[in-house]
């Protein structure tokens, strides 16, 4: 596949300056709110520690606990199923819907059906797919993939929503108000889930000792999705395994706190058997979480419990939008992720990143993001990723650095200074230090040569270069 | 205590006066202070590209450079950074090893070498905003980060210039956020990161100041460039200009 841009498809959401503003402006609020709410907390940056130990141990014992995770939830009248990699899960969730002629699933987010492409597979054989979720629907109706993994629609304004329900709906479109927005919304699902056949949920955590999935939501459509219809499927990442209810605990405390700033969130549900003359099957999906956990400089990413929170701080996400990662994660846990899927096609997003290291600071279980990053390009240039030109430049670079007479040579023939500085990445479009800012003016002398003439190379006296 | 200086080398060929003005504090403050003749670069350019065996060499040059002295100082918390925390494409021997972790930034050395209590020649009558680089922040720890709110505040980049003569320094919105610079960062995402620069210009603007000092001049270098509608009335100084009583 070809490789993403996310320089381009940056550009591309920079030049609607509306958006963009909104974009910083929302996210970076989520940001300020998160600040807060860690400072109510005064044990913050011990539960921060806690939380990255418990999912080290249960990472480090995943085989364990994933047993432990499938017997107590067999015990609990689940069923339990073993998904390889996205296709099996689909062909799982499929096989499931059609034996019980399911022909319409509502479900709420998961950012592992999205992953798994889900919802296209199955419509692909007939099934209707409803989002319930008020971001995810919307997301849905203007056939777009999710901007940001806590809030799927938060590259949309009020305003866009108020057009897309309008076409949809018929809504009123000038009443961009979000009150009146979500009820729209509301009065167009809430009958859905009474004719649906089946519902389904992610999982924000899966508890090995009571075998219960675990949804950490706002709208409660993950109660809805998963309690109404008869059938509940819930699909399930082998990473969000974590050992029993006191560990939980930890991570309910920082989630919603590092997400959104806010101390809980509505529902808190634990979903552990199915509803009376129901069935709830559980499937568990690697999906390349197994090589990662083997990768010693990036297992840590597997920690990750989808917060957001390095989207919101990072500088970069907030000006190129969610979608221009071209990616299920986007923003700096998106950059550490989407390579081991497919280093190709990922090749760009290492170095869309200033590594700046706010990402791993407000990271509630302490993955090195921005370290990742730095590792990931070298990962780039170690498995021949670097474009011809990129490459060149880097070796040309490497010469003249290396090399003290080289160095002064460029340096010193005034215009050819110029370049030396951007040079070292000149590759990729050319003359791009100019086009948003100016170069800086070159002095007359640089400090070596001023050094050489006032003192000389031991310095004791002038005039030796 | 023998120190080499090291000058970055876009200080050497866009800021001399930077250079001038750190040799000229260090020696001021008693410090006799080398210059390695045949330095060039730390290697970052190369590394933070991920291109490690190109960096190789020129990591390597820098450790001959300097592995002799008992403090390397630079006015850039940048490549301080990489020296001490990433320096890794060089071969790993004693010398490498020594380099790491004998390299310090211009304002550690001042506040945690040195301990200069006063720069009495130093005057600078003005309102100041003061820009710390995510490197000094985050990566070398000059300053609590706004990222962990229950650390006690200090910054050794702000004490420093709070001893100055005249000085006020003004607070702006997100002081910490990162300026868009980030090395190459800024040629191949250079959309993204003029964004990033014009909005912290603007939380800048917003304050007041129209002066802006930092310990790090390459953050500066971006926003000197980009084309924010105020920038002709900022004026960018690197800390030791301030701190040596070259800037007016």
């Amino acid at each position: 596949m070809k490789a993403v841009d996310q320089a381009r498809n940056a550009l591309a959401f920079l030049e609607d300056e509306v958006h963009e503003r909104a974009f910083d402006t929302l996210i970076w609020g989520l940001r300020v709110r998160r600040d807060a709410a860690a400072r109510e907390v005064p044990e913050w940056e011990d539960l921060r520690t806690l939380a990255s130990q418990i999912k080290e141990h249960t990472l480090a014992n995943l085989a364990h606990y994933l047993e432990m995770f499938e017997a107590s939830a067999m015990r609990n009248g689940a069923t339990v199923h073993w998904a390889r990699d996205a296709h099996e899960h689909n062909q799982i969730v499929d096989d499931i819907l059609s034996s019980h002629g399911a022909r319409h699933l509502v479900k709420s987010k998961s950012m592992l059906t999205e992953e798994c492409e889900l919802r296209p597979f199955l419509q692909r054989r007939g099934v209707q797919v409803t989002e319930t979720d008020l971001g995810e629907r919307i997301q849905q109706l203007d056939d777009q993939p999710p901007t940001h993994i806590v809030g799927p629609a938060f590259q949309k304004t009020t305003k866009d929503v108020a057009d897309l329900f309008h076409r949809v709906y018929g809504s009123d479109p000038d009443r961009a108000d979000p009150v009146y927005l979500a009820q729209v919304m509301r009065d167009h699902t809430r009958p859905l889930f009474l004719s649906a056949d089946a519902g389904m949920t992610g999982a924000n955590f899966a508890v090995a000792q009571t075998g219960a999935v675990v949804t950490v939501t706002n709208e409660g459509n993950a109660d809805l999705s998963g309690n109404v219809p008869k059938l509940r499927i819930c699909s399930v990442g082998i990473e969000k395994i974590i050992p029993g209810p006191e560990e939980l605990a930890v991570f309910i405390r920082l989630l919603t706190r590092s997400a959104t700033g806010e101390r809980i969130t509505q529902y808190t549900s634990h979903f552990a058997k199915p509803r009376a003359g129901g069935e709830m099957h559980i499937v568990l999906v690697d999906n390349g979480r197994s090589d990662r956990l083997a990768d010693e400089r990036f297992w840590g990413s597997l920690k990750c419990i989808r917060c957001g929170a390095c989207m919101n701080t990072c500088p970069v996400y907030r000006r190129s939008g969610g979608l221009s990662y071209g990616a299920t994660y986007m923003g700096p846990i998106g950059i550490i992720m989407m390579p081991a899927t497919d280093i190709r096609r990922y090749r760009e997003l290492p170095f869309a990143s200033t590594i700046n290291g706010s990402c791993s600071n407000v990271c509630p279980v302490h993955i090195d993001i921005h370290d990742q990053i730095y590792q990931w390009r070298g990962v780039m240039n170690d498995h021949g990723q670097f474009s011809t030109t990129k490459k060149a430049a880097m070796k040309v670079a490497g010469a003249v650095l290396s090399q003290p007479g080289a160095y002064r040579a460029a340096a010193e023939s005034g215009v050819a200074a110029l370049k030396v500085l951007p040079h070292f990445a000149l590759y990729n479009r050319l003359n791009a230090w100019g086009r948003h800012r100016d170069v800086p003016e070159p002095p007359t002398e640089t400090f070596h040569q001023w050094y050489a003439r006032t003192r000389g190379r031991d310095g004791t006296g002038g005039t030796s270069l | 205590m023998r120190v080499g200086l090291m000058i970055p080398c876009y200080i050497d060929m866009f800021y001399p006066q930077v250079g001038k003005s750190t040799l000229g504090l260090l020696e001021r403050l008693g410090v006799q202070v080398d210059y390695p003749f045949d330095q060039t670069c730390c290697g970052q350019p190369m590394a933070n590209s991920g291109a490690h065996i190109e960096a190789k060499a020129t990591e390597e040059l820098f450790v001959r450079n300097f592995s002799g002295y008992d403090y390397i100082v630079a006015p850039s918390g940048s490549c301080v950074h990489h020296i001490r925390n990433k320096f890794t494409a060089a071969d790993d021997t004693p010398e490498r090893r020594h380099v790491s972790s004998h390299t310090w930034d211009l304002p550690e050395f001042l506040c945690d070498v040195l301990k200069v209590g006063e720069f009495p020649w130093a005057r600078f009558p003005h309102e100041v905003v003061l820009h710390v680089s995510c490197s000094a922040i985050r990566g070398l720890g000059e300053q609590t980060m706004s990222e962990r709110p229950h650390d006690p505040w200090f910054s050794k980049p702000r004490s420093l210039l709070e001893k100055v003569d005249g000085v006020t320094i003004a607070d702006f919105d997100r002081p910490d956020e990162c300026c868009g610079f980030g090395g190459t960062f800024s040629v191949t995402e250079e959309a993204v990161a003029s964004a990033i620069g014009n909005d912290k210009l603007e939380h800048i603007g917003a304050s007041g100041a129209r002066y802006i000092v930092s310990p790090d001049m390459s953050c500066l270098m971006h926003l000197q460039g980009c084309a924010h509608r105020d920038r002709g009335d900022f004026h960018f100084l690197h800390l030791a200009e301030v701190l040596n009583g070259d800037a007016q």
